[in-house]
């Protein structure tokens, strides 16, 4: 979709603005089950949406193809699905694609061609050159946007993929730029990024084309209607995942269009969002500085961003990352004992930026990992509710009854307190109950630090200012 | 040489209420006020008036009222009265016309320009009288990350040193020199008991209030007034002065009479010689110099506090400012053409600079283009008159504003512009120690806490009401702003959109 604006933010308000019913359940202990209960749950919250959207993320359903990419695209026409499919042999192999199944409804309108391609990146040739290129010019200067460009050779618009070198070299302002490291971890980075850049190159490029998500073993559905709609339009019972979230949407600002409903996802990441940024023009203004390109000029979609920079490229543990976007207040992090209020503090000083302000409830998903997180003033509600190895998030309590009558236990997370599920964790986390604090020097983690990959417990933590 | 400068003001004194009890004469510093042995009445000297309206203030039956004076010149829209005095004032003295305060002239205030946003349905207003509202503000350079330090080859998170202030409210630079002792103490006690900062000025830091310490930004300026590694070390960030917005592109002249003992010694210079600050700084004439200025300080305080630049906001302040960033400060200040001065030549202060809205947008625009905002704070200066003047910087990019008119304005100042003849009657730019006495320091201070404290209050309502709780979610989210009767240039020079769209 060359022009996305003309989709997602017709009347150019600043952002699109939506309100919304959130639903997520997930097994602990990677158990699959179908799509079904999801799609009774938001039809219980009907309510909560106007029909002009509706969306589903499910983990877990592509086992068979757990290695590829897994490109979920809807095209409006021909040309552009022709313009996509180049682009994606470009530079991917294709190893398998096919129309995603649909089953037309009464309730849901037109639909666009909807296809996935599972796919790997070729090795570039171009590849060695260009990281000394990088390394080159990152040790040579700042970090700043000449890397951007240098890096961007596969598209001619600026891209989320390209900045890695930016974003992992820490300069230093007392001693100027150190050469770029990259990060460790089980994700394969260079893949990652060129996945996201070739993702940015269909969207803001190609016209008649629009990416609705690009991770691994997972996949976003979603589309203009009713949720519950939405989910018997992708035939969703018929998949088996152990994650699912959804969405209703309730748009103000926005003409329905299927790319514009939740989730939003960049790789496996997904948000589905509800609430009004208001801090939105300055998280936006930050993460343009750090080069993503907020092309939907929604606030989940900064939201999702911010998510990627900081668990993703900064590396910081989920639980910490709750703790940028919704923060403790200060006269919190002033009674707390020296390392945790040094901890805080120095997250807050490091990324005042990111810190949500407004109205949210956000339930974000990674790979094994689902967080349901609300602003630190509850200004929007979310229910958690555990039950044998399930734990569901939800916008109200009814849905999770409806799906599981009998749930061990339900409780409503304090603002600004994360819950926390992982595949292989026998516990939910929540932000009461989080591990120790690290601290300066050589520290454990918490309880979240598995799942950023490296699977150590032990790591030395920097704290930057403050 | 007769002078044929005609009366500004003109003293009106209501006879029935006047009980001659000679007040007038005693507050008045300007001698306008005397009282006629031989007639017993009092007496006026009316061309001597500034307009500061201390006696008015004082007069114990209000006797006193000060207007403009009436007489008028046949009105012409280029030779205004102003043009008219200025230059008969240098035909009779063939010198610079001196001014204080800052421009004075009707040029565009953007502040006034530029609307605040509010929530409405899709977002609740937050109620700061029963909701955490927080403006506590960092200043300093930040991270690129908070690092994980086991990472392959990661480096060391850089340690960049934060000063916090509970208000983003900053006391501006004022010299001791410039202003009084009293004065200073009372800007240094409002800082502490605000939780915010008070600047040195260039005129060194008197020994008598070093234990404000925490709560003192250090300048160091061309004239390198009263530097030494105490006078680093003991305050919280260190600042370059290269311009004031006053006067920019030039520096600053105490003539020898105002340069007495205690100001001799908190300068470091002999009583009685002219204190010059050169226009350039000698050892900076170029940014890489400017560069070796920054680390050399920040060598000489161990690296433990942030180094900022001040500069005058000029018609390239963004790529000046990036090259300042660039440089290693950890704090960019933009002094804009409408701040205040002890004293500079009519014609530069009221010719040179920009507006410090506009500044401020650009160079704020310009750090994030090159991905170079987080690694240093903007404080915004000169000219801010209420509030919503503070929350509009904010919102256009600042971290934070410096107020030195506004301050004084607490402390009793009038803007009479006479703050270079050393005569304030207020006894806030008295050099006289007489009429430095009349300024109490606990009650200054106390006025310009009152005024940090109320337009806190009006920030975190107007902050509720955009539905925001923490300062830094507007900082630079230029979405709550709209402009209003501005050209499209304007609008996007500022960055923001026009009202109803």
């Amino acid at each position: 979709m060359r022009n996305l604006d003309t989709f997602s933010n017709p009347y150019g308000d600043g952002k699109v603005i939506d309100s919304c019913g959130l639903f997520g359940m997930m097994s602990l202990e990677g158990r699959t089950f179908p799509g079904s209960d999801a799609i009774c749950a938001m039809a219980n919250m009907h309510a909560r949406g106007n029909g002009l959207g509706g969306g589903f993320a499910a983990y877990g359903i592509y086992p068979d193809f757990a290695d590829c990419y897994a490109l979920h695209v809807m095209f409006d026409s021909a040309a552009g699905r022709d313009a996509t499919e180049a682009r994606i042999a470009d530079t991917c192999e294709v190893v398998h694609d096919e129309a995603i199944p649909t089953k037309p409804t009464a309730c849901t309108g037109p639909s666009p061609v909807l296809r996935r391609y599972f796919i790997s990146p070729k090795a570039d040739p171009r590849d060695r050159c260009q990281a000394a290129r990088r390394l080159r010019k990152s040790s040579a200067t700042a970090a700043g946007p000449d890397d951007v460009i240098a890096a961007d050779d596969t598209t001619t618009d600026s891209a989320i993929g390209s900045v890695t070198d930016a974003a992992t070299v820490v300069v230093d302002p007392t001693a100027g730029s150190r050469p770029g490291v990259t990060p460790c971890g089980q994700r394969d980075d260079e893949a990652d990024e060129r996945i996201i850049a070739l993702v940015m190159a269909i969207n803001l490029q190609i016209d008649g084309a629009f990416v609705l998500s690009c991770g691994k073993n997972m996949g976003v559905f979603k589309g203009v209607g009713y949720p519950e709609d939405i989910g018997r339009f992708f035939r969703l019972d018929e998949y088996e995942g152990y994650l699912w979230t959804a969405h209703g949407r309730f748009p103000t600002n926005t003409q329905g269009w299927w790319g514009g409903a939740h989730p939003f996802s960049i790789l496996d990441f997904t948000v589905v969002h509800n609430g009004e940024i208001s801090s939105y023009g300055t998280n936006r203004g930050f993460l343009e500085t750090q080069g993503y390109r907020c092309a939907l000029h929604t606030d989940t979609e900064v939201v999702a961003y911010a998510v990627d920079l900081l668990a993703r490229r900064h590396r910081l543990p989920m639980w910490l990352v709750a703790k940028v976007l919704a923060p403790p207040f200060w006269s919190s992090i002033d009674r707390m004992d020296d390392a945790e209020r040094q901890l805080c503090s120095a997250l807050r000083v490091t990324y005042p930026d990111l810190l949500m302000n407004g109205p949210f409830t956000v339930i974000i998903a990674s790979g094994d990992m689902m967080m349901g997180l609300r602003d630190r003033v509850e200004l929007r509600p979310l229910v958690a509710a555990t039950s044998g190895d399930m734990l569901y998030l939800s916008s109200e309590e009814a849905p999770i009854r409806l799906v599981t009558p009998d749930p061990d236990r339900v409780w409503v997370p304090r603002g600004g307190e994360a819950v926390i599920g992982r595949v292989g964790a026998k516990d939910v986390v929540t932000g009461t109950e989080r591990g120790p604090v690290p601290k300066p020097g050589s520290a454990d983690l918490g309880p979240d630090c598995a799942q950023q990959g490296t699977g150590r417990t032990q790591r030395e933590w920097m704290i930057g200012a403050g | 040489m007769k002078s044929y400068l005609l009366p500004q003001f003109t003293v009106e004194r209501d006879a029935s209420r006047c009980s001659v009890c000679r007040a007038c004469i005693k507050e008045c510093s300007f001698g306008v006020h005397y009282y006629d042995e031989k007639r017993r009445t009092m007496g006026t000297h009316e061309e001597r008036c500034v307009g500061c309206h201390r006696c008015s203030t004082f007069c114990p039956t209000r006797a006193l009222t000060i207007r403009t004076h009436p007489a008028k010149f046949r009105p012409n829209a280029n030779w205004r009265p102003e043009c008219i005095l200025d230059i008969r004032k240098q035909a009779e003295t063939g010198g610079i016309v001196l001014a204080g305060m800052g421009c004075d002239k009707p040029y565009r205030i953007y502040w006034d320009h530029l609307l605040l946003n509010a929530s409405q349905v899709t977002n609740p207003s937050i109620d700061p009288l029963r909701e955490p509202m927080e403006l506590r503000t960092h200043l300093g350079a930040r991270p690129d990350r908070l690092a994980v330090a086991d990472e392959p080859g990661a480096p060391d998170a850089p340690l960049t040193p934060q000063v916090s202030v509970e208000v983003p409210i900053l006391l501006a630079a004022m010299s001791f020199g410039a202003i009084s002792a009293q004065a200073q103490r009372a800007l240094m006690q409002a800082a502490q008991e605000a939780g915010t900062l008070c600047n040195t000025g260039e005129g060194g830091w008197p020994a008598e209030l070093r234990g404000f310490g925490r709560h003192v930004i250090v300048q160091c300026a061309s004239g390198r007034f009263g530097v030494d590694a105490d006078y680093l070390n003991e305050a919280a960030i260190v600042e370059i002065k290269i311009g004031q917005g006053a006067k920019p592109g030039i520096g600053g002249h105490l003539p020898g009479e105002k340069v007495t003992e205690a100001v001799a010694r908190t300068r470091m210079i002999p009583p009685g010689t002219d204190a010059l600050s050169p226009a350039p700084q000698h050892d900076i004439y170029s940014i890489e110099d400017l560069s070796m200025l920054i680390y050399a300080l920040k060598e000489a305080t161990n690296y433990e506090k942030p180094v900022a630049v001040k500069i005058a906001a000029v018609h390239n302040a963004a790529a000046i400012a990036s090259g300042i960033v660039r440089a290693g400060a950890d704090i960019v200040v933009l002094d804009g053409f409408r701040g205040g001065t002890g004293a500079a030549p009519k014609i530069i202060r009221d010719n040179v600079g920009i507006p410090i809205e506009l500044a401020l947008a650009s160079v704020d625009a310009r750090l994030r283009v090159e991905g170079i905002r987080h690694r240093a704070s903007i404080i915004a200066s000169g000219g801010f008159r209420n509030s919503a003047d503070v929350l509009k910087a904010i919102a256009l990019g600042a971290d934070a504003v410096y107020v030195g008119t506004a301050a004084l304005i607490a402390m009793g100042c009038t803007l009479c512009q006479q703050c270079y003849t050393g005569k304030c009657a207020w006894g806030i730019a008295a050099s006289d120690p007489k009429l430095a006495e009349r300024l109490d320091p606990n009650v200054a201070a106390r006025r310009v806490v009152n005024l940090i404290n109320g337009w806190s209050l009006e920030i975190k309502e107007m902050l509720g009401g955009m539905g925001i709780n923490a300062i830094e979610s507007l900082r630079g989210n230029r979405l709550h702003l709209r402009g209003i009767g501005l050209e499209d240039w304007e609008l996007e020079v500022l960055g923001v959109r026009g009202a109803g769209t």
